[in-house]
């Protein structure tokens, strides 16, 4: 029986159900100690003295540990995916309220926590930066001295701008936006921002380092344990078999738990107090650990009166905090699709990722890909509108077809962006007439579709270990934060070993016998690892077939496995370890011109369509109905698939609606989960999710990730239906009810008091 | 704080344990190896802590530990306590009612919660009842469908 394409119920669902599934959240070690962090409360600042006298001698405590420890026994203690810039406590300077400054460590999580209180510290405020914009040309310099990692292929050519607050700036040049804007009939540019906001995973982060004899056990909720392995080898300067990190499911992670987060603080504690030793955030923490990158996008465009767009140039500010985490990837990956998905002869893009003293700012699902598509598909609205031309009409006259070039001259291929624009236009019934309504509230409807290229060149490599009964388990380090990768992965495994996807065995991750991985991080799994765990099973079943003939067998033998084992081996012995490794081929954008004829494996395509009622009174926004639609090529598990697009469109509407992490005076001052509201069971609108009929022919099966493509057009979607229903248009988000409220008393020339 | 002795009943057995007024019900959940009910918000908002204390629904992380003497405490561990499935965690796992599953138990227990008290729910009355509980992952419209199911039995 077909095992690719069955929408079979995740795999550990039993586990999950009743509450037994293993969270790294759940674990406890004899003996194991807990660290609560100090933090800055200041946005930026040299630190002039920590007095962590009292907290000491609190009865309970085992130590205080500040940065000078840590330098003990990590010399060099900093950290980071793009830049080595991360002390795992503070040293020298802060630059973000919230930053870790030292640590108490206890038996009694509640000790520390009232030790952690007694510590007190001293600043000597700085000029801080808040702002990305500001972040280009500020006087306050966030980090004096740059240190590039080196550690990504795609991201060696990274050095940054010392003196400045750039890490990275992404510069794309196609034909002559100067020229085509001048031979333009029509100009339109706007500037369209973005906020703060945060993942907000229900486990929040937490680790657990285990000393051992020459060697340290981690056991952490991350999205990328052979990263941790790695870059905690690096900072100890022990190889990377000294390092074993071990990953169970996790609670949540939605881009905030790549690369290091909480692991090198525990490595480091518990190699000071040689004890097993955990640090587990609070819902509060999780605001100063990191973000989704706020933005501001200066949009150009020259159209044609008929409205073909003959020049597009982008401006985009990455707002990414106090280190540079993820950012510069953000910013060059993300930037190079700031045009949209449409067929432009002429394009310019500048994109800078700037360090300011808020949070730091990472990948949150999209990568920075939201943000964009928020600007460039309100832009097209605004296009479509002061043309008259029907906004689904321009689109389609705009869109990047198969086979033409992208900006950056790589051509499209299999990229399912017309079919996602008319499947919206269909379950929109955009033909049909649309009964705006004509009193307090007012009805409207709005589409927006966006892309994503996927992260190359990156490596996965897996292991299918076929035991004597023909029983098949898994290795891999992808790790299964509830997105069902274990489950797909299994389903690939048994088609090719012709098993029940039931009865294959996913190990947990433990890098100590799970090969290495990129990552669990942009959509990339399904793809890249979903074709090695293919290559690992297909080398099993070579090999089997090589066991069958070693046995005596003839070629093509139809014995099941459990009997050429036996034929072998003269009884229920041995194991078959299949191997897979894939690396897609991959052309780093050329440094002046930013083009590369291969910059992505493969395209996510995602867009959404929305109808809503605003309330002409009070400004709120009610979305009535969602529809979003995806290219994932052929789903390996539809079921799975589609829920991935109903759980990314409703985290984008919180996003789109009223998350907002609040900052004044650099204090978060909305830190928690009563203060900065997450969707709920009352916030569903009625959502019809389409995954479009496509195939990815590079693909394995014909599949391709999307558990990001959901989240791209939600926002322009809705705010381009709030334009439709009441003639106002938002440029900041989110769009709360007051923001409405605000644009709509201001078109009707009696502006609210504040604005006034 | 000095540690008090208290007596309860944990998923249908009679205890005891030490422990000190400030700790709150999860923490006395964890010395009984009992991890379902779990700390998230720290506020009572998300319900991922969520246990029954005499029948009624607590945040796990609000309620302090002492307040259960002499009381009957129930978690998700003892709806398969016989080895099968409730109807609620089998509506579950046939609608796809979670992704991440950290939040699950809260709402499988709140779901039972519901239909003990109203057996045949509508839309409504379900987002009423399990509005208290919060699904990062966004799995509400497969949790609805799955309440639904499991009242139909």
């Amino acid at each position: 029986m077909a095992q690719v394409g069955r929408g079979i119920p995740r795999l550990e669902a039993r586990s999950k159900v009743t509450g037994r599934a293993e969270y790294t959240h759940n674990l406890r070690l004899p003996g194991m100690l807990y660290g609560k962090v100090f933090r800055s409360t200041v946005p930026h600042g040299r630190i002039v003295r920590i007095d962590t006298g009292a907290a000491a001698a609190l009865p309970g405590v085992e130590r205080v540990v500040t940065g000078d420890d840590i330098r003990k026994i990590i010399p060099e203690p900093y950290y980071g995916p793009a830049f080595h810039d991360q002390p795992i406590l503070a040293l020298d300077k802060v630059r973000h309220v919230g930053e870790p400054v030292a640590v108490v460590i206890a038996a009694d999580p509640h000790v520390a926590e009232q030790a952690v209180a007694l510590i007190e510290a001293e600043y000597q405020e700085l000029p801080a930066v808040y702002d990305e914009v500001e972040a280009m040309t500020s006087k306050a310099i966030v980090h004096e001295v740059l240190k590039p990692a080196g550690t990504f292929a795609d991201l060696k050519h990274l050095a940054g701008k010392t003196g400045t607050n750039i890490t990275l700036d992404y510069h794309l040049t196609r034909g002559d936006t100067g020229k085509a804007f001048a031979g333009a009939e029509h100009v339109f540019e706007h500037t369209f921002r973005s906020q703060q906001a945060l993942h907000l995973a229900f486990e929040p982060f937490v680790a657990v380092a285990d000393p051992g004899d020459g060697m340290v056990t981690i056991h952490t909720s991350n999205q990328t344990p052979s990263f941790v392995r790695m870059e905690i080898a690096r900072l100890l300067g022990w190889h990377e078999n000294q390092v074993r990190v071990k990953v169970p499911f996790l609670g949540g992670g939605f881009g905030g738990k790549v690369y290091v987060k909480l692991e090198p603080l525990v490595v480091a504690l518990a190699l000071l107090v040689r004890r097993p030793v955990k640090v587990a955030l609070t819902m509060e923490e999780q605001f100063y650990m990191v973000t989704k990158h706020p933005t501001t996008f200066r949009i150009k465009s020259g159209v044609t009166k008929d409205g073909k767009i003959t020049a597009r140039e982008c401006e985009v500010f990455w707002n990414g905090g106090a280190y540079a985490e993820i950012g510069p990837r953000v910013c060059q990956k993300s930037g190079f699709t700031a045009p949209g998905p449409y067929d432009i002869d002429n394009v310019k893009i500048d994109s800078y990722e700037l360090y300011t003293n808020r949070t730091p700012c990472g990948a949150l699902r999209g990568f920075g890909i939201p943000q964009l598509v928020w600007a460039y598909e309100c832009h097209t609205d605004i296009i479509a509108r002061e043309l008259g031309i029907d906004p689904i009409a321009l689109r389609r006259k705009n869109i990047l077809r198969e086979g033409r070039p992208h900006a950056t001259g790589t051509k499209m291929r299999d990229a399912a962006i017309e079919q996602v624009l008319e499947a919206l236009a269909e379950q929109m019934q955009w033909s049909k007439p649309f009964d705006r309504g004509s009193g307090v509230i007012r009805r409207g409807r709005g589409v927006a579709i966006g892309f994503k290229a996927s992260i190359s060149p990156t490596t996965s490599v897996a292991i299918v270990n076929v035991s004597a009964d023909g029983s098949a388990s898994l290795n891999m380090a992808t790790t299964d934060m509830g997105q069902g990768s274990n489950t797909i992965m299994a389903q690939i495994v048994a088609e090719v070993l012709d098993l029940q996807a039931e009865n294959v065995r996913v190990m947990a991750t433990d890098t100590d016998i799970t090969p290495y991985d990129m990552g669990t991080l942009g959509s990339r799994s399904t793809f890249h690892m979903g074709h090695a765990v293919r290559l690992a099973a297909e080398d099993a079943r070579a090999k089997l077939q090589a066991l069958a003939a070693e046995a005596g067998l003839p070629p093509g033998t139809n014995y099941p496995p459990s009997e050429i084992f036996v034929k072998r081996y003269g009884m229920q012995a041995g194991n078959v370890i299949g191997t897979g490794t894939y690396v897609p081929t991959y052309q780093s954008p050329d440094k002046t011109t930013g083009m590369s004829e291969n910059v992505t494996p493969f395209w996510m395509v995602g867009g959404a369509g929305a109808e809503v009622e605003v309330d002409t009174e009070t400004g709120k926004v009610r979305v009535i109905r969602l529809v979003n639609a995806a290219d994932c090529g052929t789903p390996i598990n539809p079921r799975i698939a589609t829920t991935q697009l109903s759980g990314g469109a409703t985290m984008a509407l919180g996003f789109t609606l009223f998350e907002d992490m609040v900052l004044d005076g650099g204090q978060v001052i909305n830190a928690s989960l009563a203060d900065y509201k997450i969707p709920g069971m009352h916030d569903i609108p009625p959502m019809l999710n389409e995954l479009v009929d496509a195939a990815q022919t590079n693909g394995p099966f014909g599949a391709k990730g999307l558990g990001e493509s959901a989240t791209f057009g939600v926002s322009p979607a809705i705010a381009n239906a709030i334009d439709d229903a009441v003639g106002i248009r938002l440029t900041d988000l989110p769009m709360t009810p007051e923001a409405v409220l605000r644009a709509l008393r201001a078109k009707q020339g009696r502006p609210l008091e504040d604005d006034a | 704080m000095s540690a008090r002795t208290i007596h309860f009943i944990l998923n249908g057995r009679e205890v005891s344990a030490e422990i000190e007024p400030h700790r709150n019900l999860v923490e006395l959940l964890q010395r009984f190896d009992l991890t379902g009910a779990r700390e998230s918000c720290g506020q009572g908002l998300c319900g991922c802590c969520t246990a029954l204390v005499d029948g009624q629904p607590v945040s796990g992380c609000l309620y302090f530990a002492v307040m259960v003497d002499g009381k009957r405490v129930t978690t998700v561990e003892a709806l398969d306590a016989e080895g099968s499935l409730s109807k609620v965690q089998q509506a579950f796992i046939d609608h796809g009612a979670f992704q991440c599953g950290f939040c699950t138990p809260g709402f499988v227990l709140m779901t039972h919660q519901l239909l003990a008290e109203n057996p045949n729910p509508s839309d409504d009355e379900i987002r009423d009842y399990l509005s208290g509980n919060l699904c990062r992952c966004a799995a509400y419209p497969e949790i609805i469908a799955a309440v639904k199911a499991a009242a139909r039995g």
